[in-house]
């Protein structure tokens, strides 16, 4: 996907840099034990070296990080991609979030965005390179300072040596080295000479996430603070009718009730507090025009949509059409996938402190732009004037690219003159997501009289989740059809194509966006055309990738990892294949049906994803994908009644818990392609291998999710 | 200060936090979590969903694993409250050592929860096995998905353990 950022592409390129000006957010890191301050002025004595790098005159060094931490392994990835040009040690480094700025604008995401799984992918050159001309800087400072060449000096773990022997510390010339030319065309280290690059090193956030020091949005402390909470509709889309707060007006702590567009916000003294006189407030809601909204009505009308006509074609070799027309045989199905909920560890939350002529953010965010602009509108100021300090998030999955949490805390520190952090519950978190729509995906196939697959037609239903954004997509909404336009398979008439249907509220990106629903379809059909040409599913992929080498490797280890064929007895396999993000990989999953009851045994699943910069993380990721891909197909459901979600908390809307996990069998493929992500691909074939093996158990195709509403006794 | 676990004016209570009394001024029904977190700048227990159905609140209660966020402050009274603030002063707890080993965490939120839960397991059952690991920690829900390096750094602790206890290292 590319989402555009929601607001005037001038305000961000206007808007203060201030990389130099004290906005970082100290973080609790190794050998700095303790709680940092969350506002750390980087002071006088920092030399900014460039947009990723400061260096004091005591030769601490702290590396800037432009991408959220949340959970992927941003903050330490991308501190190796510059150690390993800097030369400086990883276990003494600080790292600092960074503020909102043009330099950490991503040209994939369009904005200040941490998504699409690509924060290595775009800081593969960027960092190193960035990292390799301030090594080349700090040496010529040194040279300067000694009055010899350059080229006589190398840099060595934070200390620049001449071969004389004298030595200089980076912190010494670190000043000097701050105005010294930024060299071009630096020659990077070649993958030979890797020293830290694609070596499992510790994560550099982990010591505070085990003694509860590490600091999220949840957990930031300003003097003054005041605690908030707010009132939503329960109806999807409703407005407040009448409000009376005269009672919770009366409650202990409770400082004020304020309407909001967002809705009724109660500030106290404690959380707690605001939370009682929460449940005190007299509100009576306009529905609004949800009133009606079930998930009928949204499955009916996605269906009639689609029946309607093909929509936007989003890629088309040969003519489909005309293929399946003269096919010998043809197949059509169509499959369905619900709403689903982020449920975030770390239910939504901001922190803002409205102040003269500014506001400082305190937020989990994976948008510090648009953060910052959203801010800026409800307090009143433009977006340079609002300061985004980026906490750690307890879990993102997109849920965290929205910004609808912002506003009503910054509208009640405005109006009370103090810090307020407002919080969601969970039950507030679970019934007004941005949720992952609903779509319908219609696939077609035909054979031709010599029983090769010679027609592919995917055709998907769904509201677009881009269209939100601005500026709005004309066309095609890519993050829609983003796995399917990547369509591996060798098919001479292909087609894909879209028709947008909005659904009456809008939906949000979640991870694996497109790539789940595209990939359970795809991966299902071509299930369902091996077992119509009477072939192994694994055969069938191999030979329709017959010109994809690097595709055959992966599907091949996968086959061999996990003894394709070689079922226990009473056991099932299915399997799936994919490549997104520009990563590509292979699950196999071993299955058992008993009285209808599926438990899933085993999950192998063989990645190839480009250069690693830290195979440990790319791991925990497949691994976390993979988990996070089973509790959806599994259980993975958001209902809608009367515009009302059911769902409210972890008892009805369940996902894996640790005595739910199968055995998960993660294999890294060494590879030289550049890097590709991780923190999402995974996810999406978790469904269809699952629902493949169902099929083989009992001769039954899953064409609707989730898995635990369908039916699975043997045909 | 008041004598621990009473209360005055329905408001102040002293309760006895990581071996240390403190006062609180908190209505009695304010969840434990809260008293933590907003009375006390306590955050390393965090907030899941108020209901107990996800462990991310989990403290000790005299060594039991409890969801401080169904426990009224009320109900607490001279009980021993210890959270992971308490747990070690420098990570050197078993736990601790075993999660950065095995490098447990990804976002990290639910981490402290996870952690209380597997110590009030070992405390209780030093040698536990993967159904013994399943019974205390399927209470305890992680988004991220790091369920099998928390088994695995929960047999890893219990190694540590015994090699301590052999050692003569108390922890």
């Amino acid at each position: 996907v590319s989402p555009a950022p929601d607001l005037d592409r001038r305000d961000f390129l206007n808007a203060t840099v201030a990389v130099g000006g004290g906005l970082m957010l100290a973080l609790t890191l190794p050998g700095h034990a303790g709680k940092a301050s969350p506002a750390h002025p980087a002071g006088k004595s920092q030399s900014q070296i460039n947009a990723w790098l400061q260096i004091a005159a005591d030769n601490s060094i702290t590396l800037i990080v432009d991408r959220s931490e949340m959970g992927q392994g941003v903050y330490t990835a991308l501190p190796m991609l510059m150690a390993e040009e800097l030369s400086v040690d990883l276990d003494t480094i600080k790292l600092a979030a960074a503020p909102v700025g043009d330099a950490y604008i991503s040209p994939g995401n369009g904005g200040q965005i941490t998504g699409t799984s690509n924060s290595v992918q775009e800081s593969w050159e960027k960092l190193r390179t960035a990292a390799a001309q301030a090594r080349i800087m700090l040496i010529a400072a040194a040279a300067k300072r000694w009055r010899v060449d350059p080229s006589q000096c190398h840099a060595s773990n934070g200390t620049i040596f001449h071969s004389s022997g004298r030595m200089l510390s980076y912190g010494e010339v670190a000043d000097a080295a701050s105005k010294e030319a930024v060299p071009k065309d630096v020659k990077l280290k070649a993958k030979g000479d890797f020293e830290i690059i694609g070596r499992s090193r510790a994560r550099l956030d982990s010591p505070g996430k085990v003694d509860g020091s590490a600091e999220f949005g949840l957990d930031v402390n300003l003097p003054g603070m005041l605690h908030a909470v707010l009132a939503q509709s329960p109806t999807l889309g409703g407005k407040v009718k009448v409000l009376d707060a005269a009672a919770a007006e009366k409650m202990p702590g409770v400082r004020r009730v304020l309407s909001t567009d967002s809705g009724v916000v109660v500030v106290a003294d404690h959380f707690w507090q605001a939370l009682r006189a929460r449940n005190a407030l007299k509100i009576t809601w306009d529905a609004g025009p949800n009133a009606q909204l079930d998930n009928a009505a949204i499955s009916a009308l996605l269906k009639k949509t689609a029946a309607a006509g093909d929509g936007q074609v989003a890629r088309a070799e040969g003519d489909v059409a005309a293929a399946l027309k003269a096919a010998k045989q043809t197949l059509h199905v169509g499959y369905e996938l619900p709403l689903l909920a982020h449920a975030t560890m770390e239910p939504m939350n901001c922190t803002a402190d409205v102040k003269a002529g500014g506001c400082d953010l305190y937020v989990g965010t994976q948008v510090q732009q648009m953060s910052q602009a959203a801010a800026a509108a409800a307090a009143g100021l433009a977006p340079s004037q609002v300061r985004v300090f980026t906490t750690l998030l307890g879990g993102g999955f997109g849920r965290r690219l929205e910004v609808d949490f912002i506003p009503p805390a910054v509208e009640a520190s405005k109006a009370l003159a103090a810090p307020v952090k407002l919080i969601w519950t969970r039950e507030d978190d679970m019934t007004h997501d941005l949720y992952r729509p609903p779509a319908y995906e219609q696939t077609s196939g035909g054979f031709d009289a010599a029983g090769k697959l010679s027609a592919f037609k995917l055709h998907v239903t769904s509201p677009s989740i881009t269209a939100r954004w601005s500026p709005p997509v004309k066309g095609v909404d890519d993050s829609v059809v983003e796995y399917a336009i990547n369509f591996p398979y060798d098919v001479p008439n292909l087609a894909i194509t879209y028709s947008r249907q909005e659904i009456g509220i809008d939906v949000g990106y979640m991870r694996s966006v497109s790539h789940s629903p595209n990939c359970f379809a795809i991966e299902s059909f071509i299930d369902e055309l091996a077992a119509a040409a009477g072939k192994n599913p694994y055969d069938y992929r191999m030979e329709l990738l017959h010109k994809k080498p690097r595709h055959q490797r992966v599907l091949q280890k996968t086959a061999e990892r996990a003894g394709w064929g070689r079922a226990a007895a009473g056991r099932h396999q299915g399997l799936a294949f994919m490549e997104g993000y520009t990563t590509h990989l292979a699950q196999a999953v071993e299955i058992s049906i008993e009285s209808g009851e599926l438990k899933v045994h085993r999950i192998v699943c063989v990645v190839d994803c480009g250069q690693m910069i830290n195979p440990k993380i790319v791991e925990s990721q497949i691994e976390s994908g993979i988990i996070f891909g089973l509790s959806a197909a599994l259980w993975g459901e958001v209902t809608i009644s009367a515009g009302k979600v059911q769902q409210t908390n972890f008892n009805n809307y369940r996902v894996l818990r640790g005595n739910e996990v199968p055995s998960i069998e993660v294999h890294l493929l060494e590879s030289d392609e550049s890097p590709g992500g991780i923190g999402e691909p995974a996810v999406a074939l978790v469904a269809p291998a699952i629902c493949n093996a169902i099929f083989t158990a009992t001769g039954r195709r899953i064409r609707t999710l989730p898995i635990g509403t369908q039916k699975l006794t043997s045909i | 200060m008041l004598p621990i676990g009473s209360q005055r004016d329905g408001v102040v209570a002293s309760i006895k936090i990581n071996d240390q009394v403190v006062e609180v001024d908190a209505q009695g029904d304010t969840p434990l979590l809260w008293v933590l977190r907003d009375h006390l700048a306590m955050t390393g227990t965090k907030f899941g969903c108020g209901m107990a159905l996800c462990g991310a609140c989990t403290v000790h209660i005299d060594g039991a694993a409890t969801r401080s966020c169904v426990l009224p402050l009320s109900a607490v009274g001279t009980r021993s409250i210890t959270t992971i603030e308490g747990l070690s002063k420098d990570r050197s707890h078993a736990l601790q050592r075993a999660w950065l080993e095995i490098d447990v965490p990804q976002c990290g939120y639910c981490q402290s929860g996870q952690i209380m839960s597997a110590a009030a397991l070992l405390e209780a059952n030093r040698r536990p096995s993967d159904a013994d690991i399943d019974a205390a920690m399927s209470g305890n829900i992680c988004r991220c998905g790091t369920y099998a390096r928390i088994r695995k750094a929960i047999h890893r602790a219990a190694e540590l353990l015994s090699a301590d206890s052999s050692t003569g290292i108390s922890k």
